[in-house]
């Protein structure tokens, strides 16, 4: 069995940065394993521009943005298999890559994979590095009545459609949703020919991007209905028309606001999902709120050597940060390859665990917990926030004391959040004999 | 005096900024950017509001059908549908990089139409 010290599941565009990364402090035996024919993951079919200005201070396009990364990885000479499919990670706690220590303290994986050329095979790694990214949320939980017919497409479905195949689903289009998939859609298909009639949004703000709106539907005067839903389709072999309705402040359609759109297609855009089977197998621990392991500042999950980033991790707006997270998770993973070596012990000793508790608006944290003598001296905490707030502030507290706070003249649900923590500041707070914090983020109106 | 709010595109920040304009259409102030490029996409905005165009090109005899293109840099807000016109119309033959340049200048804008995928020769 080949063996790795690194294993990196998905080249999207969290895989290829956590690679880079990896290499860059030291590592050397990496191996990327993706699915599709080509890396650059979803970034392949984001045609538009609007990638990059944080990383490469340039605006380049999805496909652009993959191609540095993929150029940087090749230039390595890390290895990177393509069209294969991982099936399964397990953990063997029985064996140990590092015979001289107990056996229990740092596992092998065992990753097994498919592919058409080489068949069903495993390779062992010290760590592995998750970067799956997400999926689109499926229709079925969407509950719309009506037929099932022909016509009804996600909105990512649709862009790999017109993107990738040249084919374009429909000419008369409404989009339900209005993520940011969904308003990149509704400006594509607008530039192919169709006529994009509405955008629908069940919540009364935006799920997307302030700058997707101004560009793909202000542009193209395509009006987006907030507070609205799908209450029927029409068209038994293929779509006909699409009633919307205006929802209550319990997202219920009102009556008697309904209107009918004739129409051959809707696309949908109600959100991603983080596509975790594979970390779920292993045992990872999933956030109930975000789909997405539960990791610590080194973007490690409860499963020792695990690392995760990208939007397997939680669902990100901008790829930049995308990058910079698995940047993270790849120097982790390369450091915990050379803790393994040195036969190092973790650092027990006195081991000062700060859990991030998000409150009052915040949504969840990422990462979820904070081991003091492995933090770096600034650690980004990211986050979403549940509602829309206007003029309010980002605040953190560790023992009642503030060591950190940021105002923000607009936060919404669909653009994620970040704080910067100072270790110095965390080191000022924490008394002796006490091993356990609780380190709250909050949003406050002042 | 008037005022427009407007929100930056210039990156996914999107800072909403407000412009104010005396009678004359000039631009008196500009508030709300975090950056210069807001106060440089504001004017440009309410003058002369331009997009950067993207969109794919049929390829002939790659690994793929469609390769993606942009224009290189940003071009009239009311040329885009003649940037359109002009890309259906087209069709390349593989190989293609990142970079190649499709058409030297797209709808009379003077702009030229780049290749932002590599297709490979099938
Ligand atoms: S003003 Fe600067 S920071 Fe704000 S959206 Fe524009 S480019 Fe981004």
């Amino acid at each position: 069995m080949r063996q790795y010290d690194i294993v990196i599941i998905g080249a999207g565009p969290a895989g290829l940065a956590a690679a880079v990364a990896a290499f860059d402090d030291g590592a050397r035996r990496i191996l990327i394993l993706e699915r599709d024919r080509e890396p650059g993951g979803i970034l392949n079919q984001c045609i538009h521009n609007g990638f990059g200005l944080h990383t490469f201070k340039e605006e380049l396009t999805g496909p652009e943005y993959a191609d540095r990364f993929i150029k940087q990885v090749r230039e390595r000479g890390i290895e990177c298999r393509l069209n294969t499919m991982v099936m399964d990670i397990g953990v063997d706690s029985g064996r140990d890559a590092n015979a001289t220590r107990e056996p229990s303290a740092r596992p092998m994986k065992y990753v097994t994979a498919m592919s058409r050329a080489d068949g069903m095979y495993q390779v062992a790694a010290r760590t592995v590095i998750l970067a799956m990214g997400c999926r689109e949320r499926p229709r079925g939980a969407l509950n719309i009545p009506g037929y099932r017919p022909a016509g009804i497409y996600s909105a990512g479905t649709a862009q790999r459609l017109v993107n990738m195949q040249g084919y374009l689903p429909g000419r008369r289009v409404v989009i339900l949703g209005s993520g940011d998939i969904g308003l990149i859609m509704a400006r594509r298909m607008t530039l192919e020919g169709a006529k994009v009639l509405v955008v629908a949004e069940l919540m009364p703000y935006s799920g997307g991007l302030k700058r997707n709106i101004v560009q793909c539907l202000d542009d193209y005067g395509i009006s987006l209905k907030l507070s609205h839903t799908v209450v029927d389709i029409s068209g038994k072999e293929r779509v006909e028309s699409v009633t919307l309705a205006q929802v209550d402040e319990n997202r219920r359609p009102i009556a008697g606001t309904e209107e009918t759109y004739e129409c051959d297609t809707l696309l949908l855009s109600v959100g991603l999902l983080p596509e975790n089977e594979l970390s779920a197998g292993l045992g990872v621990e999933l956030s109930p709120v975000t789909s997405g392991p539960i990791v610590n500042e080194s973007l490690e999950t409860n499963v020792g050597g695990v690392f995760a980033c990208g939007n397997v991790l939680h669902v990100h707006d901008l790829v930049d940060f995308v990058s910079e997270e698995a940047a993270l998770a790849g120097k982790n993973a390369a450091a915990y390859v050379k803790r393994m070596e040195a036969a190092e012990g973790d650092a027990k000793e006195a081991e000062i665990e700060i859990e991030i508790k998000p409150l009052s608006g915040v949504r969840y944290t990422v990462p979820s917990h904070v081991r003091l003598a492995r933090m770096q001296p600034e650690q980004v905490v990211r986050f979403r926030v549940g509602d829309v707030y206007k003029n309010c502030f980002i605040r953190a507290y560790l023992n009642g004391r503030q060591i950190a706070s940021k105002k923000r003249p607009v936060m919404a649900p669909g653009e994620m959040e970040q704080l910067k923590l100072k270790k110095e500041q965390l080191l000022e707070c924490v008394e002796p004999g006490t091993s356990s914090y609780c380190l709250e983020i909050r949003v406050e109106e002042k | 005096m008037s005022k427009r709010q407007l929100i930056c595109i210039g990156c996914p920040l999107g800072c909403q900024m407000e412009a104010e304009q005396n009678e004359d259409g000039e631009i008196v102030s500009i508030k709300g950017n975090t950056c210069p490029r807001g106060d440089a996409y504001a004017r440009k905005e309410l003058t002369c509001p331009t997009r950067i165009v993207t969109s794919t090109v049929r390829v002939e005899g790659g690994m793929r059908h469609m390769v993606s293109v942009k224009t290189k840099e940003d071009v009239p807000k009311g040329k885009i549908f003649d940037c359109m016109g002009e890309i259906r119309k087209l069709a390349v033959a593989a190989p293609i990089a990142v970079g190649d340049v499709i058409l030297p200048d797209i709808a009379g804008t003077g702009v030229a139409l780049v290749a932002t995928g590599n297709v490979d020769a099938r």
